[in-house]
C-alpha cells in the first residue's frame, strides 16, 4: 500500500515540477504569433476597392476573422478564395460578389483632353495614384494604379476609362498542357516515330 | 594542356547531335536584307530606349538605343541607312506578342560610324572597360541575353576564383559556337584575354565538348601561338554539358547555390560568342552588330552557318539558304531541345539567335499525345539538375505551385531532358513554364499588393492628419472667439455718459423679448397642460387631473406674473425709447418706428386673442352638437361670440391705429401691408362663415325640421355674403393699391411685384372656383331637402361664375404684362398654416441668431456700442427677437387650435 501511495507521491511532485517548468516556460518564451488578421490582410489583394462592402482591405480582413465570409473579393479571385480557405481552415466558396465578377487586371485611363480639372478622382482614388490639381488636367500614374474604378464613377464628365491591361511579352506566361484528358484514346492516333 | 573533365554532373542525355548537316559550308554571308528589324528588347531585363527618330540617316555602328536602367542594353546600327519605322513588329518569342522594333533601311554604302578601339586597355581599370563593353550593347550569347556589364560588374564584388568560356553547345543542330571557334580563333582567345584582365582569375578554363575535334585543335594553337594563360579542357558529349551550372560542375565540381549565381562561388561563365564580341569591341571598337547563327533542318537544301547583321529577317536568310517551304513542318528558333516554334517568318534575327531550324515532318514530327504518368523515374534519372520531375508534375497540375517550388522547382533548366525521356510523352517542361510563370506573376501581384497597401496606408495617415489639424484649428478659433468675447463684454459693462441713453433703451429691449418669450413659453406649458387635463378627464384618471390642475393653476400664475412684468417694462421701454428720441430729436423716424412696432404687435396680439375666442368658440360648438339641450353651454357660445366680437373690433381698431401710422410714417409701401391685413382679414372672416355654413347645413341635414336651425342657415349665409362683398372690397383696394405702386414703382422692380399680383390674382380665383363649388354642392343639397332659400344661393352660383370669369380676364391681363416683364421664380407655396408658422419661427430664429452674430463680430472687430446703434444693428436684433417671439406666440395659438 505504501508502495502506490509512494508512486503516486512521486509523480504528482514530478507532475506539478514540469507543470511549473512549462507554465513559467510558456510565459518566459511566449512567441507573439502573427495576428490572423494581418495573415488575411497579406493574402488579400489590396486594391482598396471597396467591393467586398468594407472601405479598403484591412476592413475586410477583420471582418474576415470575426466570421465574414471569405468569398467577396472580386480582384483576389478563386485564388485568393482558395488561399483564404487554406489558412483559416474552412471550405473554399465560390466568389459572391453581388453581380461584380472576376474581371482581368484593368487600368484606369483618363482622356486627359476631356478632363475638366474638378479633382474628384483624385480625392476618390485609395491609393494617390491620380496626379493633377484643380483646374489642370489630370493623369493616372498606372504603375500605382490597382484598378479597383473608384474614381470612374465621382467623375463628372465621364472621362475616365478602364482599360485592360494588355498582355505583353513580359507578362506573357505560358499555357498549361492539355492533359491526358484531352486524349483517351491517343494511342489510335499516336504518329509513328520514323527514326532520324 | 588538353584536359579531360574530372567531374561529371547528375542524368543528361544522348538525343541524336546532327551536327554535321550544318559544317559541311563554310561561314556564309548573305547579302544584306532590305530591312533590317531591330526589336528594342533583345536581352534579359527593361529595353532599350530608342536614341533615333523616323527619317534620321544612321552609320554602321552608331547607337539608335541606348540602355534604360541598370539590366539593359545599347543598340546599335548593323549597318548604314535610315530609320524608317519605329513600331510594334512580331519579334521572335515564344508568345508570339509584337515589340517595338526601330527598322532601318540600309543605304548599302555600309559606311562606318568613326570606331574607337580601346588600343591601351591593359592600362585601363576594369570600370573604363566594363562602361566601354556596356556602350558597345554587348549581351550573353549563349541565350538568354545576360548583359555582359552586369555580369562582370559582380566580378568587382567578388573574389573570382575560375573563368570559364563556355564552348560546350551542347544543343544538337547547333554548330554556330563550333564555326566561330574555328573561323575567329584568334579573336576569341584575346577576347578571352580582355576578360582576364577584367576578372582578374586564378584559372581560366575552357569547356568544350569531344565533338568538335577541329575546334578543339585550332584553340590548343591559337593558345600555344598568343601565350594565353588558358586551361582547354575537354568535356564528354551529353546533353546538356553547355547549361551553365552544369558545366561549371564538370570543369570545377563545385555547384551553384539554389537561387544563387556562379558569381557567389567565385566563378565567372561566358560564352564564347561574347568572347569574340568583346574582342570585336575592345581591340577594333566594334560593337555587337552580327552574329553567326546556323542556318540548318532538312527543310534547308544548303544547310550552314551564317555570320548575318542584328535585325535580318528569318524569311531572308531561309531564301539565301534554299528553304523548301512544303517540306516545312516547324520553323523553330534554337535548338530542338529547348527552342521555340514561331509562326511568322518575318522575325528578326536577334543577339541572342543561334539556330534557326526548318525541320522536316521526319526531324520533328509533332508530339505524341500526352498519356498518364506511369512512375517510371525515367526523368528523375535525366534530369541534370538533380530535381524531382514527377513530383513537380503533379504540383503544377493540381496548381499547387507553392509545393512545386518548395521542390526547388526554380532551379529546373529547362533542359527538356525529362519529356525527352519521358515514354508517356508528357510535355513536362511546358507544366514547369506555366508554373513558373504563373508563380512570378503572382509575385509580381504581392509586390504591387504591398506597394498599394504602403500607399493606402500613408494616404489614410494623411487623411487623419489633415482632419485633426483642422480639429486644432477649429479649437484654437474657438476658444481664440471666447477670449475676446469676454473682452469685449467688459468694456460693454463701462458705457460713456452720452452713451447711457442708448444701452438702457437696448438693455430695456432686450428685458422685453426675454419676459416675451417667458410669457410664450409659460403660454405653450399651459396649453399642455390643458390639454393633458382634458384628456386625463375623459379617461378618469382622478389623481392625474388633481396633479395638473394644480400644474395649470400653477402656471396661470406664472403666466399672469409674466404679462404683468411684460406690461410694466412696456412702458418703461416706451419710456426710454421716448427718452432717446428727445435725446436725439435729429434721428425722428426710430420713434414712429418704435411705436410702429408697437401699434403692429398690439395688432398681432388682438388677431391672437381673435384666434383663440374663435377656437373656444369652436369647441363650444362642438360641445353644443353633442348635447344640444345644454342650456349652460348655450350661454358660453353666446359668450363666446361676443368675445370674438370684442376681439374682432379689438383687432379693426389696433388696424386702424395702425394704417394711421403707416400714413403718418408717409411712406406710400408701408400702406399695402395694412391694405393686406384687411383683405387677409375679410378673407378669414369669409372662411369662417362658410365653415359656419357648411356645419349649419349638416345639422340642417341631420334635423331638417328644426327651425331654429334654418333661421340660422339663413343668418350664416347672410354674413357669408357679407364677407364676400367684404373681399371683394378689400381685394379692390388691394389692386387699386398696387396698381398704384405698380406705377410708382421703377421698370425694374416690376417683376417681382407682377409676380406678386399674378399670385395673388391665382389664389384669388381658386378661392372664387371654390366657393364656387361650394355654393353649387350647397344647391344641391338644398335642391334635394326642398328648402326655400334655393333661390339665393342659385344667385350666388351665378354671381360666383361671374366673378371667376372676372378674375380670369384680370389674371390673363396679368399674364401678359407678366411675359412682357422678365419672369421671376416660383416660390413653393406653404398650404399648411402650421408648417407656415414653424418655417416663419425657423426663419426669425436664423435672422435673430445672424444678427447677433453679426454683433458680435463688429465687437470683435472693436466697434463701439454707438456705432452698432447708428449701424441700425441693435434695432435689427430688436426686430428679429420680436418677430420670434410673435412667432412663438402663433405656434401656441395654433397648437391649441
Amino acid at each position: 500500500m505504501t508502495a502506490v501511495l509512494l508512486a503516486i507521491g512521486t509523480l504528482l511532485i514530478f507532475a506539478l515540477i514540469f507543470g511549473g517548468i512549462l507554465g513559467y516556460a510558456s510565459i518566459r518564451f511566449h512567441v507573439e504569433g502573427d495576428p490572423i488578421v494581418d495573415q488575411i490582410d497579406a493574402l488579400l489583394p489590396q486594391t482598396q476597392c471597396g467591393q467586398c462592402g468594407h472601405p479598403g482591405c484591412r476592413p475586410y480582413a477583420e471582418a474576415i476573422a470575426n466570421g465574414e465570409e471569405i468569398n467577396r473579393c472580386p480582384p483576389g479571385g478563386q485564388a485568393t478564395i482558395q488561399a483564404l480557405a487554406d489558412l483559416l481552415d474552412v471550405e473554399a466558396l465560390p466568389l459572391d460578389s453581388d453581380g461584380a465578377e472576376e474581371q482581368p487586371k484593368r487600368v484606369a485611363i483618363i482622356r486627359e483632353d476631356e478632363c475638366i480639372g474638378c479633382t474628384k478622382c483624385i480625392q476618390a482614388c485609395p491609393v494617390d495614384a491620380i496626379l493633377g490639381a484643380a483646374k489642370q488636367m489630370h493623369t493616372v500614374i498606372a504603375d500605382e494604379c490597382t484598378g479597383c474604378d473608384l474614381c470612374v464613377d465621382p467623375c463628372p464628365v465621364d472621362c475616365i476609362d478602364m482599360e485592360e491591361i494588355a498582355v505583353t511579352s513580359k507578362t506573357w506566361g505560358w499555357e498549361l498542357p492539355t492533359g491526358v484528358a484531352a486524349n483517351i484514346i491517343a494511342t489510335d492516333k499516336t504518329p509513328k516515330v520514323e527514326a532520324y | 594542356m588538353l584536359q579531360q573533365a574530372q567531374y561529371g554532373f547528375h542524368g543528361g542525355i544522348h538525343p541524336p547531335e546532327n551536327k554535321t548537316q550544318s559544317l559541311q559550308l563554310p561561314l556564309g554571308q548573305p547579302p544584306l536584307a532590305d530591312r533590317l528589324i531591330l526589336p528594342l528588347g533583345q536581352h534579359i531585363g527593361q529595353a532599350s530606349q530608342p536614341l533615333v527618330q523616323i527619317g534620321e540617316h544612321v552609320l554602321k555602328g552608331q547607337p539608335i538605343a541606348s540602355n534604360n536602367g541598370f539590366v539593359s542594353s545599347y543598340l546599335h546600327a548593323p549597318t548604314s541607312g535610315t530609320i524608317v519605322e519605329i513600331s510594334e513588329h512580331q519579334v521572335p518569342h515564344p508568345s508570339g506578342l509584337p515589340e517595338v522594333c526601330i527598322v532601318l533601311q540600309p543605304d548599302h554604302q555600309d559606311q562606318w560610324i568613326e570606331r574607337q578601339p580601346l588600343v591601351d586597355w591593359q592600362t585601363l581599370s576594369a570600370t573604363q572597360i566594363i562602361q566601354h563593353l556596356s556602350s558597345m550593347g554587348i549581351v550573353g550569347m549563349g541565350g538568354a541575353g545576360f548583359p555582359t556589364q552586369v555580369k562582370l560588374a559582380g566580378s568587382e564584388k567578388h573574389t573570382i576564383q575560375e573563368l570559364i568560356i563556355n564552348a560546350a553547345e551542347c544543343e544538337p543542330y547547333i554548330t554556330a559556337d563550333d564555326m566561330l571557334m574555328r573561323e575567329k580563333t584568334d579573336a576569341l582567345i584575346q577576347g578571352i584575354q580582355v576578360l582576364q584582365h577584367l576578372a582578374k582569375p586564378e584559372k581560366t578554363l575552357i569547356g568544350i565538348e569531344d565533338n568538335k575535334p577541329t575546334a578543339i585543335e585550332r584553340l590548343q594553337d591559337s593558345i600555344k601561338r598568343l601565350g594565353a594563360n588558358i586551361q582547354l579542357i575537354v568535356v564528354p558529349t551529353k546533353y546538356p554539358s553547355g547549361g551553365e551550372k552544369q558545366l561549371i560542375q564538370l570543369l570545377t565540381g563545385k555547384e551553384v547555390p539554389s537561387g544563387g549565381l556562379p558569381v557567389d562561388i567565385g566563378i565567372i561563365c561566358q560564352n564564347v560568342g561574347t568572347c569574340v564580341a568583346v574582342y570585336d569591341a575592345v581591340h577594333l571598337g566594334q560593337p555587337l552588330i552580327s552574329r553567326i547563327t546556323t542556318l540548318t533542318g532538312n527543310a534547308i537544301s544548303a544547310a550552314q552557318n551564317v555570320e548575318v547583321p542584328l535585325g535580318t529577317p528569318v524569311s531572308h536568310l531561309l531564301q539565301y539558304a534554299d528553304f523548301d517551304a512544303t517540306e516545312l513542318e516547324r520553323l523553330v528558333i534554337g535548338g530542338p531541345m529547348m527552342g521555340f516554334t514561331i509562326a511568322d517568318t518575318s522575325v528578326p534575327v536577334i543577339k541572342t539567335t543561334n539556330c534557326i531550324l526548318a525541320a522536316t515532318k521526319k526531324e520533328l514530327p509533332q508530339p505524341a499525345p500526352e498519356q498518364a504518368c506511369i512512375r517510371c523515374g525515367m526523368c528523375e534519372q535525366a534530369c541534370p539538375a538533380g530535381l524531382l520531375p514527377q513530383q513537380l508534375l503533379w504540383f503544377s497540375k493540381s496548381q499547387e505551385h507553392d509545393k512545386a517550388e518548395h521542390h526547388n522547382l526554380f532551379d529546373c533548366i529547362e533542359c527538356g531532358a525529362c519529356s525527352y525521356v519521358c515514354p508517356s510523352s508528357i510535355p513536362l517542361v511546358q507544366y514547369y513554364r506555366h508554373s513558373k510563370s504563373t508563380i512570378r506573376e503572382a509575385r509580381e501581384a504581392a509586390v504591387k499588393a504591398d506597394h498599394a497597401k504602403v500607399r493606402f496606408e500613408a494616404r489614410k495617415a494623411r487623411i487623419e492628419a489633415e482632419a485633426a489639424e483642422k480639429e486644432a484649428k477649429r479649437q484654437a478659433n474657438r476658444a481664440k472667439a471666447a477670449a475676446s468675447t469676454t473682452k469685449a463684454a467688459a468694456p460693454a459693462t463701462k458705457p460713456a455718459p452720452e452713451k447711457a441713453a442708448a444701452t438702457s433703451a437696448s438693455d430695456a429691449q432686450t428685458i422685453l423679448k426675454k419676459l416675451k418669450v417667458e410669457l410664450a413659453l409659460t403660454s405653450t406649458k399651459l396649453n399642455k397642460a390643458q390639454k393633458n387635463l382634458q384628456a386625463a378627464q375623459e379617461s378618469g384618471d382622478s389623481d392625474t387631473v388633481a396633479t395638473l390642475q394644480g400644474q395649470i393653476a400653477e402656471l396661470e400664475q406664472q403666466k399672469q406674473a409674466v404679462q404683468q412684468q411684460l406690461e410694466s417694462t412696456h412702458v418703461e421701454s416706451t419710456h426710454v425709447d421716448n427718452a432717446t428720441n428727445v435725446a436725439t430729436p435729429q434721428t425722428n423716424k426710430p420713434a414712429i418706428n418704435a411705436s410702429t412696432s408697437v401699434t403692429s404687435a398690439e395688432v398681432k396680439k388682438a388677431k391672437v386673442a381673435l384666434a383663440i375666442a374663435s377656437t373656444s368658440l369652436k369647441k363650444v360648438q362642438k360641445q353644443l352638437a353633442e348635447t344640444p339641450d345644454d342650456e349652460a353651454l348655450k350661454e358660453k357660445e353666446t359668450a363666446q361670440i361676443q368675445a370674438i366680437a370684442d376681439a374682432e373690433k379689438a383687432l379693426q381698431d389696433a388696424q386702424q391705429a395702425e394704417t394711421k401710422l403707416d400714413a403718418a410714417d408717409g411712406a406710400s409701401p408701408a400702406k399695402k401691408p395694412a391694405i393686406s391685413d384687411a383683405l387677409k382679414k375679410a378673407k378669414v372672416d369669409l372662411a369662417i362663415a362658410t365653415t359656419h355654413l357648411k356645419k349649419a347645413h349638416e345639422k340642417l341635414a341631420a334635423d331638417p325640421d328644426n327651425e331654429e336651425l334654418k333661421a340660422r342657415v339663413t343668418s350664416r349665409e347672410e354674413k357669408l355674403a357679407a364677407a364676400k362683398q367684404a373681399l371683394e372690397q378689400a381685394q379692390t383696394q388691394d389692386q387699386t393699391h398696387e396698381k398704384t405702386q405698380e406705377a410708382t414703382k421703377e421698370a425694374t422692380n416690376t417683376a417681382p411685384v407682377n409676380t406678386d399680383a399674378l399670385k395673388q390674382a391665382k389664389i384669388d380665383l381658386a378661392m372664387a372656383k371654390a366657393a364656387n363649388k361650394k355654393v353649387e354642392k350647397a344647391i344641391e343639397k338644398a335642391k334635394e331637402l326642398d328648402l326655400p332659400e334655393l333661390a339665393g344661393l342659385e344667385q350666388q352660383h351665378q354671381a360666383g361664375l361671374a366673378r371667376i370669369q372676372t378674375l380670369e380676364q384680370s389674371l390673363q391681363d396679368m399674364n401678359q404684362g407678366k411675359t412682357q416683364t422678365a419672369p421671376a421664380a416660383k416660390k413653393v407655396q406653404v398650404d399648411n398654416p402650421q408648417k407656415q408658422l414653424k418655417i416663419d419661427h425657423a426663419l426669425a430664429k436664423a435672422a435673430l441668431n445672424k444678427v447677433k452674430r453679426e454683433i458680435e463680430n463688429r465687437r470683435k472687430d472693436g466697434a463701439s456700442e454707438a456705432e452698432l446703434n447708428t449701424q441700425g444693428l441693435l434695432d435689427k436684433l430688436a426686430q428679429c427677437e420680436d418677430k420670434l417671439a410673435a412667432t412663438e406666440r402663433q405656434m401656441a395659438a395654433s397648437e391649441t387650435e
